[in-house]
């Protein structure tokens, strides 16, 4: 587990452009500051892609949430901010990604899918049933079929 | 008949997955949100004599790169030569952004690369960088008279981009 995390951490930072320093500029304020991760947690480290801005120590996360901070500071709400972010730098810097005509694929994708495995099955299913062709017994087969019953029935009731 | 709906779908699969290892994707490449819009102001000071601030404003009536790059940025340092190679042609002026460097270490880049950059602007802690939506280093925008974004290239300049894409398009902004 913990090599794969190590793994992870060097293939994420091979291809950054930013390499990761040391995180700086925290302030004091520890309820400023948990805004500061609770909204970063909604935004996508674009260096690092499948981190959030929070988790990403890439120099660039560091820049964005120093930014944010400072906004923050300056009375905007988070609503300003991700408008502000999404500006610059577009619908992907969402972590959770809106639902509008880009992402109908993404987000009703799965259930189409779904759907297409249920009318498969469904009719997969009344196939099979349509091949198991219902033979009546011939007389002789059905006295074959009573007399096995008999003798079955028999050695259980003696 | 009976294993052609399977192989269709395998074929969809394997055609949609080769295309994206083919074509060259990168996901680092996002589509820009600010082209066709005004590039964002700053007022920042220049690398070489920080008493000297410099506006993209003072470049109104005029089509101009900018590129972003680093002392920090290996990406860049084999753009360079090309950058010298265009500023040497005077197709274009080439503005730089120093991006999250340190002074002296640009400088010395400078002076051992050479220095294709009509002038670069210092930002050290990336805020102009933010407001042009860069992600990474290098990064070029093109920008017109009207002080609009009209293209982005992010990743390193080349020939082949100057003479398909840029140069089109600085010929039309140029008319």
């Amino acid at each position: 587990m913990k090599l794969i995390v190590i793994l992870l951490a060097i293939l994420c930072s091979v291809p950054a452009p930013a390499l990761a320093k040391e995180a700086r500029s925290v302030s004091d304020d520890p309820e400023l500051e948990k805004r500061v991760i609770a909204l970063s947690e909604e935004l996508r480290c674009l260096v690092c892609q499948n981190e959030t801005l929070a988790g990403s120590q890439a120099e660039l996360a560091v820049n964005l949430r120093n930014q944010i901070r400072e906004q923050m500071k300056a009375g905007k709400s988070d609503q300003e901010i991700i408008a502000f972010m999404t500006e610059r730098y577009g619908k992907f810097i969402l972590f959770r990604p809106p639902v509008d005509r880009t992402t109908y694929l993404l987000w009703f994708g799965p259930f189409i899918l779904m759907l297409g495995g249920l009318v498969f099955l469904f009719r997969y299913v009344r196939r099979r049933r349509e091949l198991i062709v219902e033979t009546p017994l011939t007389p002789a087969e059905r006295a074959r079929a009573e007399t096995l019953l008999r003798t079955e029935s028999g050695k259980t009731t003696t | 008949m009976r294993y052609a709906i399977p192989l269709i779908i395998f074929l969809v699969i394997a055609a949609f997955l080769g295309s994206r290892l083919r074509g060259g994707y990168d996901p680092h490449i996002l589509p820009s949100a600010l082209i066709g819009k005004p590039a964002p102001d700053f007022l920042l000071p220049e690398l070489r004599d920080p008493t000297k601030m410099f506006s993209p404003k003072s470049l109104r009536g005029k089509v101009w790169l900018l590129n972003v790059w680093g002392s920090w940025c290996i990406a860049c340092r084999q753009e360079h030569s090309f950058l010298m190679e265009l500023s040497n042609d005077g197709t274009l002026p080439i503005y730089g952004l120093d991006w999250n460097d340190k002074r002296e270490a640009a400088l010395a880049t400078l002076d051992e690369l050479g220095d294709p950059y009509v002038t670069s602007v210092f930002d050290p802690d990336g805020r102009t960088a933010i407001d042009y939506g860069v992600t990474g280093a290098p990064e070029t925008y093109l920008i017109d008279k009207e002080g609009v974004i009209r293209y982005k290239e992010v990743g390193q300049l080349n020939p082949e981009i100057m003479q398909n894409k840029i140069l089109p398009l600085v010929r039309e902004l140029n008319k």
